[in-house]
């Protein structure tokens, strides 16, 4: 069982207020971006290349807004890169102190056993199709839901809001459509 | 040196935080999505209310240094965007953040929506120049009140930290006053 929603709101709230009050608003999704370009980088050599300016890439996305995320990729050890990889050891931590997620869960959720059977070729084929539409939708909006709704809408940005409102108009009813059993 | 030590410390404590409230659960998801219970959403409201009050009010106090704001541009993409990623958040049960804590937390799935995600980063940034193309990444940096001290351009003329603290009191309230459920089974009541 999770956090009631009052501990955990003001744990989650805290965190994001220690973030801004100390480096700057919690962002996830450009560090796919970043990976992608490590990766990228190291099968085409050349994709990012350094010049007097700073840092430019062949892939005008990663050259956009003077270089930044090209940078990023060649120098893959600064805050918001690693303050992914330390979220998953974070969330690593908590589950093994929490017991760890049981086998059957880890294998397929409740909410998918209930709705689809045990049918994991197919969980995972969604899952990964979930992921590619979600971080597409994530680069074209430039944020996800950690950076434009959380981060976003905490600073009352109007970005945040016009995320949101798109987010849940297409969230609501395909999680209704495809999860009507409850788990 | 600082810079790291902060994204570890901060980064693993969101990463936590995250688990323990059970946003890193795909079924905790889909059922706040499938409005079923509610729980999920009334946490994540009242952590955001709670952090626009802290970092307003800290803004007032002097506290909290207005430079460590980070405003994304407002366009058409945005909402674009957001239509895709609720899409994809609700049939995977993941967002970009849980997705890899529930990875590091040991669901097979997750691995599969980092797999997909990687390979949609990509694809976003092949299809980018077309996006420029169409017009639909021109915005600006936007906030609904005028945040002093901010470089931000502002929707109304109102104080940006007064916005910003009574819109964080707001999403405090609407946290407490959503139900658990909104729809699906209701217990039975019996014939009076």
């Amino acid at each position: 069982m999770p956090l009631n929603w009052k501990s955990g709101g003001l744990l989650l709230g805290l965190v994001f207020f220690a973030a801004v009050l100390l480096v700057k608003p919690i962002g996830v999704s450009t560090q796919f971006v970043i990976f992608d370009a490590m990766l990228g980088d190291l099968a085409s050599p050349g994709l990012i290349t350094e010049t007097e300016e700073g840092y430019t890439s062949t892939n005008a996305y990663l050259a956009k807004s003077g270089g930044k995320y090209a940078k990023n990729a060649a120098n893959p050890l600064n805050y918001s890169f690693v303050f992914v990889l330390a979220m998953m050891v974070g969330a690593f931590a908590s589950a093994m102190l929490r017991g760890g997620v049981g086998a059957d869960e880890r294998r397929l959720p409740a909410i998918w056993r209930a709705n689809f059977g045990d049918t994991p070729a197919k969980r995972y084929a969604v899952a990964f199709l979930g992921g590619f539409i979600v971080l597409y939708g994530a680069r074209l909006a430039g944020g996800c839901t950690s950076g434009h709704m959380m981060s976003g809408m905490m600073q009352t940005a109007v970005s945040g809001y016009i995320f949101a409102a798109g987010a849940f108009a297409a969230a609501i009813p395909v999680a209704i459509m495809m999860y009507r059993q409850e788990a | 040196m600082t810079s790291i030590l902060l994204a570890v410390v901060i980064g693993a404590a969101f990463g936590a935080v995250l688990d323990r409230i059970g946003a890193t659960n795909p079924n905790w998801i889909g059922r706040m999505l499938n409005l079923t219970n509610l729980h999920l959403m009334k946490t994540i409201l009242l952590a955001i209310g709670t952090g626009s009050v802290l970092m307003f009010g800290g803004q007032m106090l002097g506290l909290v240094d207005v430079g460590h704001m980070s405003v994304k541009t407002a366009y058409a993409g945005v909402f674009i965007g957001g239509l895709l990623l609720g899409a994809g958040w609700a049939a995977s049960g993941y967002c970009p953040g849980t997705g890899l804590g529930a990875a590091a937390a040991g669901r097979k799935d997750a691995w599969f929506f980092i797999a997909g995600g990687l390979v949609g980063a990509a694809a976003y940034m092949v299809s980018y120049p077309m996006w420029k193309a169409s017009g639909l990444l021109e915005g600006e940096k936007l906030t609904i009140g005028a945040v002093p001290g901010a470089k931000y351009d502002a929707l109304t003329g109102l104080s940006g930290d007064l916005v910003g603290i009574v819109l964080g009191l707001i999403f405090v309230a609407v946290a407490f006053a959503l139900p658990e459920r909104l729809r699906g089974q209701e217990v039975a009541v019996p014939a009076e």
